[in-house]
């Protein structure tokens, strides 16, 4: 589903990205993790197309698509999804009504008819069940007034809204307490399925706890430096990130799994 | 010499010409004072502090005719574009005169009064009403002397003590320019009285019948008595080559509370004067705001709040989107009298900015006499979030959908806070078609 090849990427002339490598395939669930700076983010960010950050080589492939040639929205539309670490608070948009054309617009782009409103409104009532969140959120501004738990249990239904093909979740976990964290695993894992991957980029391996990673990857200065099984987040638990980047890097791609891409 | 005075007598000959014979010897003086008064003004220039960045030339060099009623007829179809919901008391104009065929406002019944103002001054008994011109100061102002001078005709409303006045009072004003090509003046001037103790919603729709050159030079003063409620609106809709400068002057009493709304949507360029005096203990004044331009459009929104008593509260929010070359300006000039205190004052001016090419000129102006208030004030200017159109793309929104959703944001704050549900509905309309990209929207909603 995706190839990451060589990828190198930066801002403002300053590499950050130094040839990462990643091949993911349909119903997988990897994890990227890696110490502050390592260029988890920007990995994260540049798979969704976000223009402050150049791409200087490599390639990424998507769905045997050159996904770099493709704008944000034409990448959601094909069904990259990202949770962002930080959401946006956009106030004076509507929720219900941006989750509506979200939706509708990937639902035009593959030639489905578009949700009227009443029966939207009855399809994403039973996704926000899946976070525990009240409905009355739809009727708030995006992200308004939320707090940061809030923001990423929202960005969790989002999710479940858009039903993406490939997810890449930038730090879902950080800033969330235990009970929001087990929310948010229980909907990352109500998404699984064999169509689908995701990417959960963190700093820490508690939600790997209640999510089970079929791919752990180890980025630490721009590159993936290991990977392995579930088994690698517990060693990167114990030994710390300092002890896995004497092991050196591993250049090579990875190429792993079930399926083909 | 100035162009002004080049044009003089254009506005002297059309002042002879003002039919005396139907208006007291009192209306009469005072037309003349204010055109003695206009005559030694002037037009104001960019020199004059109070219109530093507002340029009057294109006004002051056209020898605008005065416009008659009988040049241009309101069609049914304005009329009816125009009319929010049938079962309001609407009153409307053309060209400053009441054109009753397109009136449904019920007229004088237990005191309440809704009529227009040459009705009243021809009917029986004769008189100004005693409010009439007594607020609406033009000894400094040469638009509101102008108009002064003129004055003929407008709206006259009075909702009379201790009545709840449910339905909004629907006042159109529609101008057109000659027939001929000449450029041509209106001078609505409208008095609305709200007696203690009684509630009321007044909208002021200005709108242009036809493309021309035309100005609209209203003066609508609101009189609130003490405990009374005004919700008041004022849409200005003028034609793209026309200009608009109107005032609105609000007095308010004691524990009344003011919340009036000036929505700028179209006119080659609008001045709104609007002032509030704060003038007996726990009023509450709001004044709010949305301006949109694009083209070379200039809007100017010049508040003056007057803290003249103690414990009042104003609000000021406005809100500008301006595209293309055109220009916004706010002032909010708040004073606070020396006896005013335990005044709450804030005031909020936030301007987005749609080109390179539109600029805005925002000035608070606080001068405080007294010691123990509260004043605040904060302006913004900016363009739309990089971080939210990202957001939003990363949605599945295209570019030019997830801007308009934007921008569309923004005008929403001001937007929402129009209670009466049919203009809210029309203004929406308006903005879907005069925004960036609305037909996106109203696909998606």
């Amino acid at each position: 589903m995706l190839e990451i090849r060589n990828l190198h990427a930066g801002v403002n002339g300053r590499e950050i990205l130094k040839g990462v490598n990643l091949s993911v395939n349909a119903g997988e669930l990897h994890s990227i993790m890696g110490p502050n700076g390592s260029g988890k983010s920007t990995l994260a960010q540049v798979l969704a197309g976000r223009d402050t950050y150049e791409v200087t080589e490599g390639q990424v492939i998507y769905q045997g698509r050159d996904l770099l040639e493709m704008a944000p929205d034409e990448r959601a539309r094909e069904g990259v999804f990202m949770a962002f670490q930080y959401p946006v608070e956009i106030p004076g948009v509507n929720t219900a009504y941006f989750l509506r054309a979200a939706l509708n617009a990937k639902r035009k782009h593959h030639g489905l008819d578009e949700l009227d409103a009443v029966d939207f409104l009855a399809f994403v009532k039973e996704k926000i069940k899946l976070v525990g969140m009240d409905e009355r959120l739809l009727q708030r501004a995006i992200n308004e007034g939320f707090s940061g738990g809030e923001k990423k249990r929202g960005e969790v239904f989002q999710m479940a809204v858009l039903e993406p093909a490939l997810a890449i979740m930038d730090e879902t976990d950080s800033g969330l307490d235990i009970d929001a964290l087990k929310i948010v695993a229980n909907g990352i894992n109500h998404m699984r399925n064999a169509q689908s991957a995701i990417i959960i980029v963190t700093h820490y391996q508690r939600l790997l706890n209640y999510v089970v990673p079929d791919y752990v990857h180890v980025l630490i200065d721009g590159r993936i430096v290991r990977s392995g099984g579930k088994e690698l987040a517990i060693e990167l638990e114990e030994k710390g990130y300092v002890g896995i980047e004497g092991t050196g890097a591993a250049t090579q791609p990875v190429t792993a799994g079930r399926g083909v891409s | 010499m100035t162009d002004h005075r080049q044009h003089a007598n254009v506005y002297k000959a059309d002042f002879a010409k003002l039919g005396e014979s139907t208006v007291t010897p009192q209306l009469l003086t005072i037309r003349r004072q204010a055109l003695d008064r206009f005559l030694a003004l002037g037009f104001p220039t960019t020199r004059n502090e109070e219109w530093r960045f507002t340029n009057v030339a294109p006004i002051a060099r056209t020898p605008f005719r005065l416009a008659r009623d009988n040049g241009a007829q309101i069609d049914d179809r304005v009329l009816n574009s125009e009319t929010l919901d049938p079962d309001w008391p609407r009153l409307a104009f053309t060209n400053a005169h009441a054109t009753p065929a397109c009136s449904s406002a019920r007229v004088r019944q237990d005191s309440l009064v809704i009529e227009s103002l040459a009705g009243r001054l021809a009917g029986e008994p004769r008189g100004l009403p005693p409010d009439l011109t007594k607020h609406a100061s033009f000894d400094q102002e040469a638009f509101t002397a102008l108009n002064t001078a003129f004055l003929d005709d407008g709206a006259y409303v009075v909702i009379p003590r201790n009545l709840v006045f449910e339905d909004p009072i629907h006042l159109i004003f529609v101008s057109a320019a000659g027939g001929n090509g000449d450029a041509t003046v209106s001078h609505p001037r409208s008095l609305i009285v709200i007696e203690p103790g009684s509630q009321a919603t007044i909208i002021e729709s200005y709108v242009g019948l036809a493309d021309g050159v035309y100005l609209t030079n209203a003066v609508t003063e609101i009189i609130v008595g003490h405990d009374a409620t005004i919700d008041h609106y004022k849409i200005v809709r003028e034609e793209p080559r026309s200009y608009h400068i109107g005032a609105t002057q609000i007095h308010l009493s004691r524990n009344s509370t003011v919340s009036s709304h000036t929505i700028s949507i179209g006119g080659a360029l609008v001045r709104n004067n609007i002032t509030a005096v704060l003038d007996g203990e726990g009023a509450q004044c709001t004044l709010n705001g949305l301006y949109v331009t694009c083209g070379r459009e200039h809007v100017d929104n010049h508040l003056r709040v007057e803290h003249a008593k103690p414990h009042c509260d104003s609000r000021e929010f406005f809100k500008g989107i301006l595209d293309d070359n055109s220009r916004g300006v706010f002032t909010g000039r708040i004073i606070v009298h020396p006896d005013a205190q335990k005044t709450d004052a804030k005031q909020t001016n936030m301007n987005l900015l749609l080109a390179e090419g539109a600029r805005v000129d925002t000035k608070p102006q606080l001068e405080i006499f007294a010691n123990d208030v509260k004043c605040t004030h904060g302006a913004t200017i900016g363009q739309l979030d990089a971080d939210a159109i990202f957001y939003l793309r990363s949605r599945g929104l295209a570019p030019e959908t997830a801007r308009a959703v934007l921008i569309h944001a923004f005008a929403g704050e001001s937007v929402e806070k129009i209670r009466p549900q049919p203009l809210r509905r029309q203004l929406q309309q308006i903005l879907l078609k005069r925004l960036p990209h609305g037909e996106l929207l109203q696909e998606a909603v």
